[in-house]
C-alpha cells in the first residue's frame, strides 16, 4: 500500500539554486533576473538576519521581553514578497520579518510589540502590509476577505498592471491545522479569488513536528480545494521569487489562489523562550544549516564575479543597521495606559471615557498631582 | 409620515436603505440570498441589489467573520449574518480576537465598520442552538457595541445607524418578536441610548430585546391592580446609558431586572451593581432579577418555564415591595 507522509519527496521541489550555489533549470519554474537583482536579493537576505539577529540580542539584553526569530527562512519570505507589487496586500505572520523587510515597514516598528511599548507597529495601508495575527492562522480569513473586496473593486483581471493587484498571506505548518485556515482555503477557491497562501513549513510548530500536522505533503491540500500547489525549496530565494511572482499573476489575472508551500527550516528556537535541544536530534540542525538560503546565494554570486567590495559595503550596511536598531529600540516611547482608552472606539463610549477619567485620577493621587 | 410593519419586515427595510445609500454596504451570510435568510429578513434583497452585494456563503461562520474583517480593512461594509444565535460560537475567535481588537491593535489607524446580525433568544420551541442569548459575552468583551432594538421603529432605525457606526456593532435581534407589528416613525433615536417605556412609580423594570414585550405585558397586569410600574428599554447593551434607569430608580426606589439569558454574570449582574452604586440611598429593597436559570438551553417544551414571564416578574415586583421580607420584621 502507498504511503505518504508530510516530508514525503514523491512531489517534486522546485529549484532554481542547489545549497552549493549551482543554477539549476526547472521545466515549471524560471528566474530572469540580473546580477544586480541578485545582489538586491542577497542584501535583503543579509539585512533581514541581521535585524532578526539584533532583535534576538536585544531580547537577550533585556530590552525585549520576546522575539520569535526567522532565521533559516529569509529566503521564503524575501523571495516571495519580493514578488508582490506595491498594490498587492500582503498579511504576514509574526515571524515575517523578511516580508516587513520588504515592505518597507521601519526595521524598529517590528519591535514595539515585543517590547511591549505597542500591540501593532505601523499602520497597514502604508506599507500594504497588515499587522501580524498572533492567533494562528487568523490571518488568512482576512486575507481572503481583502481578495474578495480587490474582486468587488474590479482592480482584478483588467490586464492593467498598475491597476490588477492580489493578496498573499502567509502561515507556517502548524497553521495548516487550524479550521480557519481551511475555511479560507476553500471560501477562497469557491470564489477564485486572487490569493496566493504561502505556507512556510519550517517543520515546527514551537516543539510539534509537521509530520503531526499532516499526514501528506502540505502542497497537496490544494488538490482537494480545487487550485494548484507548488513545492518549492524555501531555501532557495529564486525559486521562491520565479513561483510566487507566477502565482501573484496568475491571482491578479483573476485565475483564482495558488497554494505554495515553502519548505524550509527554523534554525531557531520558536522564541527566544523556546529550547529546542528538548524536541530535536542532534545532526538535524547541521544538515539544515549546510542548506542555509543565504550561503548559498553567496557562493553563486561569487561564480559570476568578484562581488568582495559590494559584500564589504554590505557588512558596513549591516553593521550601521544594527547600531540604528539598537538606538531605536531604546528610544521608543513607553505607552501611556490613559492613550489605550482612545483607541478602543471611533465613537468613543461614555463609560470608558470615565473609567478613564477615574484612572487619571488615580494616577494624579499616586504620583502627588502629577497626572 | 409612519408606516406599520413588523420587525422582521422594519429590518428588511433599513438593510434596504443602507444599501441605497452606501455602494460599500454589502450583506453576507448563510442562506440570505436566493431564499432571504432562514427567517426572511434579507427577502427579495438579492433580487434588487445583486449577487455581489447580497452574498450567500460558505457555510463556516468563523470564515463569514473573518472575511468581513478583510473586507473591512478594503474599505467595505459587511453586514453579516449569524443564522441563529448558537451558531455564532464558530465566530466567536474572530469577533472577540480580531474584529473588536484590530481599531485598538493598530493605535487607531484600521477601522472595523463592521455589523454582526443574531437573531436571538427563545420562546420559538426550536431545537437546541437556536435559543440562546448570548449578548453579555459581547457586552463584556472589550471593543464591541452591542444593541438589541425592541420594536420595530428601533429594528429600522437601529440598523441603518449600525452600519453607519465606524466601530463593529452587535445586532442583537429579538427573533421570537420578528413577526410582532409595530409603527415606524421618521426620526430615530439615539443608537445608544435608553428609553423609557412605559411610566410609573411602585418600581422600575429594566429590559432590553424580546423581554420588552413582556414586561410592558406585566406592567399592564400590574396596572389593573393599581400598580404602576416604569419600564426602562436599555436598547444598547454596550455602551450602557443607565441614565434613564438611575433617574427611575431613584424616583421608584425598587428595581428588578429582566433577561431571557441565563443569571450569572449576565446584564443584570451588571445593572444591579451599577443600581447600587448611583442608586444605593434611594433603594427600598434589593435589585431583582428575573432570568433564564442557570441551565443550558432546556427542550423546548420546557422553555415556557425557563423563559422569565409575566408572573415570574409580578411576583418579583412584590417581593421589593413586601416591606415584610426587608424590614425585618414577622413575614
Amino acid at each position: 500500500m502507498h504511503h505518504e507522509s508530510a516530508t514525503a519527496n514523491n512531489v517534486q521541489l522546485v529549484q532554481l539554486l542547489t545549497p552549493d550555489g549551482q543554477r539549476v533549470e526547472h521545466p515549471d519554474a524560471a528566474w530572469t533576473g540580473s546580477t544586480d537583482d541578485l545582489l538586491a536579493l542577497h542584501r535583503d537576505l543579509v539585512l533581514t538576519r541581521r535585524v532578526d539577529t539584533e532583535a534576538f540580542a536585544l531580547q537577550r539584553h533585556g530590552e525585549l521581553g520576546l522575539w520569535p526569530p526567522c532565521k533559516g527562512q529569509e529566503a521564503a519570505q524575501v523571495g516571495t514578497a519580493r514578488a508582490l507589487r506595491p498594490q498587492d496586500m500582503a498579511f504576514a505572520s509574526y515571524r515575517g520579518h523578511g516580508v516587513a523587510w520588504v515592505r518597507g515597514v521601519p526595521p524598529e516598528n517590528l519591535l514595539g510589540m515585543y517590547r511591549g511599548t505597542t500591540l501593532g507597529g505601523w499602520d497597514p495601508a502604508e506599507f500594504n502590509l497588515a499587522l501580524p495575527a498572533i492567533i494562528i492562522g487568523a490571518q488568512t480569513l482576512h486575507a481572503t476577505g481583502y481578495a474578495m473586496g480587490l474582486t468587488l473593486d474590479g482592480a482584478v483581471g483588467t490586464g492593467d498592471a498598475d491597476r490588477d493587484a492580489a493578496v498573499m498571506v502567509y502561515l507556517g505548518d502548524g497553521a495548516t491545522s487550524q479550521g480557519d485556515v481551511l475555511e479560507a482555503m476553500s471560501w477562497a477557491a469557491s470564489f477564485s479569488l486572487p490569493v496566493v497562501f504561502v505556507v512556510e513549513n519550517n517543520h515546527y510548530a514551537i516543539s510539534v513536528p509537521v509530520t503531526r500536522q499532516t499526514a501528506v505533503p502540505l502542497v497537496r491540500r490544494a488538490d482537494g480545494f480545487g487550485f494548484p500547489g507548488i513545492r518549492v525549496d524555501g531555501n532557495d530565494v529564486l525559486a521562491c521569487h520565479a513561483v510566487a511572482t507566477a502565482a501573484l499573476e496568475r491571482a491578479r489575472e483573476g485565475h483564482g489562489p495558488t497554494l505554495i508551500e515553502a519548505v524550509t527550516y527554523r534554525m531557531g528556537a520558536h522564541t527566544t523562550s523556546d529550547d529546542p535541544t528538548r524536541y530535536r536530534d542532534g545532526t538535524e540542525s547541521d544538515d539544515w544549516a549546510a542548506r542555509d538560503p543565504i550561503d548559498r546565494v553567496r557562493a553563486h554570486l561569487q561564480q559570476l564575479g568578484d562581488h568582495s567590495a559590494a559584500f564589504a559595503a554590505l557588512e558596513d550596511e549591516a553593521e550601521q543597521l544594527g547600531v540604528d536598531l539598537r538606538a531605536a529600540c531604546a528610544a521608543m516611547p513607553e505607552p501611556d495606559l490613559a492613550d489605550q482608552f482612545d483607541r478602543v472606539f471611533v465613537d468613543p463610549d461614555p463609560d470608558l471615557q470615565r473609567q478613564r477619567g477615574d484612572y487619571v485620577a488615580w494616577r494624579s493621587l499616586e504620583t502627588g498631582g502629577v497626572a | 409620515m409612519t408606516r406599520r410593519m413588523s420587525i422582521a419586515a422594519a429590518i428588511n427595510a433599513g438593510l434596504r436603505a443602507a444599501l441605497e445609500s452606501d455602494d460599500h454596504v454589502m450583506l453576507m451570510g448563510e442562506d440570505i440570498g436566493r431564499l432571504g435568510g432562514v427567517f426572511r429578513v434579507t427577502e427579495g434583497l438579492q433580487k434588487d441589489f445583486g449577487e455581489r452585494r447580497v452574498l450567500d456563503t460558505p457555510l463556516a461562520e468563523s470564515a463569514i467573520v473573518g472575511t468581513a474583517v478583510g473586507l473591512a480593512m478594503r474599505g467595505y461594509r459587511p453586514v453579516v449574518e449569524i443564522q441563529f444565535d448558537g451558531f455564532v460560537y464558530p465566530a466567536y475567535d474572530q469577533l472577540v480576537n480580531q474584529v473588536a481588537r484590530l481599531h485598538h491593535r493598530s493605535s487607531g489607524q484600521v477601522r472595523m465598520p463592521l455589523v454582526i446580525r443574531i437573531p436571538y433568544g427563545g420562546g420559538i420551541g426550536a431545537v437546541e442552538h437556536h435559543s440562546e442569548s448570548p449578548e453579555a459575552q459581547f457586552v463584556m468583551t472589550p471593543g464591541l457595541k452591542v444593541v438589541a432594538p425592541a420594536t420595530a421603529h428601533d429594528a429600522f432605525w437601529m440598523i441603518q445607524q449600525a452600519i453607519a457606526s465606524d466601530d463593529p456593532v452587535v445586532v442583537m435581534e429579538p427573533k421570537r418578536r420578528y413577526w410582532e407589528s409595530g409603527e415606524v416613525g421618521d426620526t430615530p433615536e439615539p443608537l445608544h441610548a435608553s428609553q423609557v417605556r412605559r411610566e410609573g412609580q411602585a418600581a422600575t423594570l429594566v429590559t432590553y430585546g424580546p423581554m420588552v414585550r413582556t414586561c410592558l405585558d406585566a406592567a399592564e397586569a400590574a396596572a389593573t391592580e393599581g400598580v404602576e410600574l416604569e419600564v426602562v428599554d436599555l436598547r444598547s447593551l454596550s455602551p450602557l446609558d443607565l441614565g434613564p434607569v438611575v433617574d427611575s430608580v431613584r424616583s421608584t426606589g425598587r428595581c428588578v431586572v429582566v433577561h431571557e439569558a441565563q443569571r450569572t454574570l449576565g446584564l443584570g449582574a451588571e445593572i444591579a451593581a451599577r443600581v447600587s452604586e448611583e442608586c444605593f440611598v434611594h433603594l427600598e429593597a434589593p435589585v431583582r432579577r428575573v432570568t433564564g436559570y442557570d441551565l443550558p438551553y432546556p427542550p423546548s417544551r420546557a422553555e415556557d418555564e425557563f423563559l422569565p414571564g409575566v408572573d415570574r416578574i409580578l411576583d418579583a415586583v412584590d417581593s421589593t415591595t413586601d416591606d415584610s421580607v426587608y424590614a425585618g420584621g414577622e413575614s
